[in-house]
């Protein structure tokens, strides 16, 4: 058995080479608030013709 | 289906199939043959996890799914952006620091031998069955519209996936995905397009949107708390969010498609690539249905939409009966029509009491032709109580086939057949390498060294299970709602071993032997519950993930700690 293996900070501070994000973290902020936008805009839909 | 429509369908199917097979044949590699090769970029490994999620029934089902029930089963899809960024944050980066072949290899990395190959056993026995469905599901319903023969489309999809998996292997399975999801993205939009030209004039997309609002079609998100309703926010939060988990960070057929490429960049991206599109594109789908549902509300649908199944029994003794439903549909739909069309006139008036006494007009005008197909549905199952009653997913079909000007037919056809291949594709890879890497060269150590016989085994493997799922789909029975038949199957294991990989990752302390036997009971328990109660199967996923992680840390504390195995020091 092995104990579970930490975080790889390596691989968190590799820039993720896309334009206006520096860090992972940017990205995952960017694809959350996306999804937040989606769900908010099929709620919008949802009222809007139901 | 004339001369234009089978070009571009075998030369679709065919030629993607041959340039998959020909660009690759020449891999000798292990490495390339089970990751792909190092420079596949993310675009390729983001299609190839869209192309292996999006099987044929996705685009069979689905606007059938919009048809009948409306878009909620978009809720399904909520947690799934959220399951790939905590993905791309944690089980990617470990998986390739591991430099493992499979998910299951990094389980005996950081537990032992006995939890691995329970993964791989849970994977193998899941996948597997799921392997049949995905070759059947789309064919049983070609067969009946088209009128082919079921066993030839088995024989002649199964062997051809066959041949460019095995030759190619995972370079291949990503290579063709790529094109074969330029086929569904051109069809798909081929279908919506023409859908919009053939709404009624005047009416137009937001006046179709709001008739079937109107008629309860629209209801993207439901704030309800019921947990006997199948698809709502939370469940599509918390069980979506567990099943896509378990789906995309623990089974072998997606976790595949994005350990190899470049780069970790390339693997986080494509990932990424798919949390941005999900939702959307999987409401676009649903879309179409509740668009094809408000086109048969103005041109005249069938009563039922399986007319093989219909007609059968509509020639038999009772064929009286049936007729007059059908006459009584006729009238019903025309009513229907006429009362949307008031609604529709009423809503420009600008009268609320006028607009209110018109739509409840309609939404009893409709009422009313609903009846009638139930109706139908229950002659059809006193008729014959074996009847096939769940007509949905011909609803696509039949419009593919009555509207669609010819190629195009060929092109929505190819749709079908290049999801199924896609899927399938992706499927057997796996089931090829969880079973070279993880049963037939972990109990043959000394034939590690020997790479040449290392992919000559992994081929023969992947052409075996490719057989066995074309004798499987051959011979079974499945069951009448096909996506939902993989998606409870998938939730009754795929908790367990989502948990599993939790204890991995987040629980240091927890052994080899303390996750095994909680795994085991909790995978029982969670068997048990499927058998005894009756709640939506997303909760299943969120359960057995939960008692597995609940069950492993109690015996943790119940058992010592053993010593290290001889799979252990890797890490």
């Amino acid at each position: 058995m092995t104990r579970a293996p930490r975080p790889d900070q390596r691989s968190d501070a590799e820039p993720p080479g896309l334009p206006g994000f520096r860090t992972w973290r940017g990205v995952y902020l960017f694809v959350f608030g996306w999804f937040v936008l989606v769900v908010t805009l099929l709620a919008v839909f949802t009222w809007t013709f139901s | 289906m004339n001369v234009a429509d089978w070009v571009v369908l075998l030369g679709t199917m065919v030629g993607i199939a041959a340039y998959g097979s020909w660009r690759t044949r020449h891999i000798r590699s292990l490495n390339t043959y089970l990751k792909g090769s190092q420079s596949t970029g993310w675009g390729t490994i983001g299609l190839s996890v869209m192309a292996t999620q999006a099987s044929a029934i996705t685009f069979i089902s689905i606007p059938g799914q919009g048809f009948e029930s409306g878009i909620g089963f978009v809720q399904n899809y909520f947690g799934l952006p959220l399951a790939l960024i905590i993905v791309c944050a944690v089980f990617l980066p470990l998986y390739r620091r591991f430099g493992v072949y499979t998910a299951y290899e990094f389980l005996g990395r950081r537990f032992d031998r006995k939890t691995r190959l329970l993964g791989a056993g849970l994977f193998l026995l899941q996948r597997g069955l799921a392997a049949g469905v995905t070759i059947y599901a789309p064919a049983i319903i070609l067969s009946t519209v088209l009128g082919w023969r079921l066993d030839l489309i088995i024989v002649f999809t199964g062997l051809l996936v066959i041949v460019y998996t095995v030759t190619g292997g995972s370079e291949a399975v990503s290579l063709t995905q790529k094109w074969q999801m330029a086929v569904i993205f051109s069809g798909m939009a081929t279908a919506f397009v023409v859908l919009l030209v053939k709404l009624p004039e005047g009416l137009g997309f937001s006046g179709a949107a709001h008739v079937a609002g109107a008629l309860g079609k629209l209801q993207a998100v439901d704030l309800s708390f019921d947990p006997s309703r199948r698809y709502t926010l939370w469940t599509g939060l918390l069980g979506g969010l567990f099943l896509s988990l378990s789906y995309f960070g623990t089974d072998q057929s997606q976790v595949q498609r994005y350990i190899g490429g470049g780069s970790l960049r390339e693997g986080r991206l494509g990932l990424m690539f798919n949390a941005l599109l999900k939702i959307p594109m999987q409401f676009l789908i649903l879309l179409l249905g509740a668009l094809l549902f408000v086109f048969y509300q103005f041109e005249r649908p069938p009563l039922f939409f399986n007319q093989s199944e219909w007609q059968r029994h509509a020639q038999g003794p009772e064929g009286g009966t049936f007729l007059v439903l059908e006459e009584r549909h006729a009238v019903a739909v025309a009513e229907t029509e006429k009362a949307i069309r008031a609604w529709l006139g009423a809503r420009t008036s600008h009268a609320a009491g006028v607009e209110a006494i018109a739509r409840a007009t309609m939404l009893e005008a409709y009422g009313r032709t609903a009846a009638v197909r139930s109706e139908a549905k229950a002659t059809l199952l006193a008729a014959d109580p074996r009847a096939k009653t769940k007509d949905s997913d011909y609803v696509f079909i039949t419009f593919i086939l009555a509207e669609l000007p010819h190629g195009a037919i060929g092109l929505l056809i190819a749709v079908m057949f290049a999801a199924a291949l896609s899927s399938k594709a992706a499927e057997l890879n796996a089931l090829g390498t969880t079973t070279t890497i993880d049963f037939w060269r972990h109990f043959r150590p000394l034939a590690a060294a020997d790479e040449a016989r290392n992919v000559r085994v992994a081929k023969r493997f992947t052409a075996l299970w490719g057989l066995f799922a074309v004798g499987f789909a051959l011979f079974a029975g499945f069951a009448e709602n096909l996506i939902e038949a993989i998606n409870i199957l998938g939730s009754i294991f795929y908790g367990v071993m989502l948990g599993i990989f939790l204890v991995a990752f987040f629980f240091r302390r927890v052994g080899g032997s303390a996750v095994f036997f909680a795994a085991v009971t909790a995978q029982a328990l969670v068997v048990l519950m499927f058998l005894s109660l009756n709640i939506g199967y997303l909760w299943y996923n969120l359960i057995g993930c939960a008692a597995c992680i609940a069950f492993s840390l109690l015996l943790q504390v119940v058992l010592r700690p053993r010593a290290p195995t001889d799979e252990g020091g890797a890490a």
